[in-house]
């Protein structure tokens, strides 16, 4: 499935991010060396101020490193304007946040298709994906319900389908389970490996649940700004953890 | 982008009804008024000239003593006479019709009706020289005029007023002692832009006047009527220089008569109520910039409040331009929605206030044009700096902000 000639979607090598000067600097990354190939499914998970958040945001072209270089696709994220990143997210990247971060009095379809409207796509093409990607999470039947009428995990299928209408190539999940009960967890985290595995999106999730992370292939463990561990993962299904 | 940049900014208006109605407040009060008090100065204006038409255009009058409120040297000043009017008439070019005139006031008594009007002794020209019309009867024959013959014509409020709705024709009056048959009325004329009433009058031929109910041969006032074609200001300068003849003024010496241009009249007063519409309309334009400063506070508020949204925005691929511009346009949305519903209110008070004062609708799209321009720029210059806040927000700031 893999193919060794392919550059890694992600390569992080020898990456350091320091906030503030003198005395108050925070070095929040201390040399980070990451590769993440086309497909994959990664947790990342570390104590807060471990660094994972910072490197989430560089990861996800929300910010660049004060050295080393992140390359995306084999291209210089480091050495780009801030617009050029606008554009890399735009027509690369998926976000899901912990708190969904839908836009309030806002119907689903019409969150889902925001992405599509800096894509320039006129309403019609993207009232159909939009409508494509809400039936792609499973709530089909609910485009016209703004976010105060839904539940916790039907706002964050609607974040999903809004994350995947652009039809990223990797998909940030920072969270995702965060706000959530163990049930609609299990459900979400169903439906994102489901999205890595037929669609073949590759996901990095940020995450401090363990079983949370036991679904996913690949766990990187941050302490301290650094790489902790990277260990492979058999992936978990909670169907199975509860039998 | 753009269409879609104006779709966003008018979801999001409506989404906020109350608090855009509030903001736009401002915008609607400065536009209202700028509105209503321009179709008011305008009506006014065209009022005014409306009623210097009915003056008598071009018209010139000539009048003792010096230039207006000199009543001191007036009674010194010698009067005209009949051979001043004829002197006008042969020997000034560019005129259409000469008319003296010796006014007074005098009771007009018919039957048991009873009235103080204004007797004006004067010849057959005076009619074409302000410009009116007989309604009924004739003018002044010439026999009458040389003889001086006891013959009048009535404007119409003397005529409602003695004679109702009869048929004045051929009745006599009575004029101070005199016996005057009415061969003649006239066509209502209505308010002068002085206020006085033009209709209240009787005409008599001026040796009549002289004659019988006067008892001299004076001329007060000469009136002269200069062709369209003439430029009234060098009839006026040719009068006053055959004048200074006439009456001996020697080089220097400060002339004893006065030759008013009623077109120079209307236009101090076109000039004043012009100047009275653009100081209000100065007024009302510094509450525009209020309204724009409302705006901009709002929008401040409105980008402060919807830092998540923005950080959402940055995240799924919008560019720092996106969000400026989608800033911009909601703010230029809000000011041109205020401009219109300004414009709508300020249309529908200043026609409900020129009715209310009798002055005239004059439809003026250049200042409906240059007040919705004016709101949308508004707009722009105050919804700048919110936008550009917004534009200018750290995408992971924005994102983590609660």
């Amino acid at each position: 499935m893999k193919n060794p000639a392919a550059p890694p979607i992600i390569e992080l090598s020898q990456v350091t991010k320091v906030y503030g000067e003198g005395e108050g600097q925070v070095r929040a990354l201390r040399g980070i060396d990451l590769k993440i190939d086309a497909g994959e499914f990664v947790s990342v998970m570390g104590p807060s101020g471990s660094g994972k958040s910072t490197c989430m945001n560089i990861l996800g072209c929300l910010d660049t490193p004060t050295s080393g270089t992140y390359r995306f696709l084999g291209a210089p994220v480091g050495e780009m304007t801030a617009d050029q990143r606008a554009l890399l997210r735009r027509n690369y990247l998926g976000f899901v946040f912990q708190g969904f971060n839908l836009l309030s009095r806002t119907t689903a379809l019409e969150n889902v298709e925001l992405p599509l409207v800096y894509r320039g796509l006129n309403a019609k093409e993207r009232r159909e994906k939009a409508r494509r990607a809400l039936a792609e999470v499973g709530l089909s039947g609910r485009e016209t319900h703004v976010p105060s009428e839904l539940s916790g995990g039907q706002q964050q299928r609607v974040a999903i389908a809004r994350a995947i209408v652009s039809e990223p190539k990797v998909l940030f999940a920072d969270e995702p389970t965060g706000n959530l009960d163990t049930a609609t967890s299990n459900d979400i985290m169903a439906l994102l490996t489901s999205l890595n595995e037929e669609r073949g999106i590759t996901i990095v999730m940020v995450t401090h649940e363990p079983d949370i992370a036991a679904w996913t292939r690949r766990i990187v463990r941050f302490r301290d700004g650094l790489i902790e561990s990277d260990t492979i993962n058999k992936p978990q299904r909670a169907s199975e953890g509860i039998e | 982008m753009f269409l879609n940049a104006l779709l966003l900014a008018l979801r999001e208006i409506r989404r906020n009804a109350l608090r855009s109605a509030l903001t736009i407040l401002g915008i609607v009060i400065g536009v209202a008024s700028v509105i209503t008090m321009v179709t008011i100065g305008e009506g006014a204006t065209a009022q005014v000239q409306a009623d210097m038409q009915k003056l008598g255009t071009n018209l010139l009058q000539v009048f003792r003593g010096q230039g207006f409120g000199g009543g001191g040297a007036r009674s010194a000043a010698p009067p005209f006479t009949i051979d001043d009017v004829r002197a006008i008439e042969q020997e000034i070019t560019g005129i259409r019709a000469v008319a003296p005139s010796l006014n007074s006031s005098t009771q007009a008594i018919f039957g048991n009706a009873n009235w103080s009007t204004q007797v004006v002794g004067t010849s057959d020209k005076y009619l074409e020289v302000r410009d009116w019309d007989l309604a009924s009867g004739r003018n002044f024959a010439d026999t009458e005029l040389r003889s001086g013959a006891a013959v009048c014509i009535l404007g119409d409020t003397v005529k409602q007023e003695l004679f109702g709705n009869q048929d004045p024709l051929g009745a006599n009056i009575r004029l101070q002692k005199v016996s005057c048959q009415v061969i003649g009325t006239l066509t209502p004329k209505g308010q002068s832009g002085f206020g006085q009433n033009q209709d209240d009058v009787v005409l008599v031929p001026l040796r009549m006047m002289q004659r019988r109910l006067v008892g001299n041969s004076d001329v007060n006032a000469i009136l002269v009527s200069a062709r369209d074609t003439a430029s009234t200001a060098k009839v006026q300068r040719d009068i006053e220089r055959l004048m200074r003849e006439r009456r001996k003024i020697r080089e220097g010496a400060v002339d004893d008569f006065n030759v008013r241009d009623l077109q120079e009249i209307t236009s101090a007063f076109t000039n004043s109520s012009r100047v009275m519409t653009t100081l209000l309309s100065a007024v009302a334009a510094v509450s525009l910039v209020v309204g724009g400063v409302g705006i901009m506070n709002i929008m401040l508020v409105s980008v402060t409040e919807r830092t998540r949204e923005i950080g959402t925005r940055l995240a799924v691929g919008a560019m720092a331009k996106d969000v400026l511009l989608q800033f911009l346009v909601e703010a230029v949305t809000l000011a041109a929605l205020g401009g219109v519903i300004g414009i709508v209110l300020g249309l529908t008070a200043g026609i409900l206030a020129n009715n209310a004062f009798n002055v005239p609708y004059v439809f003026n799209p250049g200042i409906i044009l240059i007040s919705f321009a004016f709101s949308a720029a508004v707009g722009i210059v105050f919804g700048y700096f919110p936008a550009r806040r917004a534009a200018r927000l750290d995408p992971i700031e924005a994102l983590r902000h609660e």
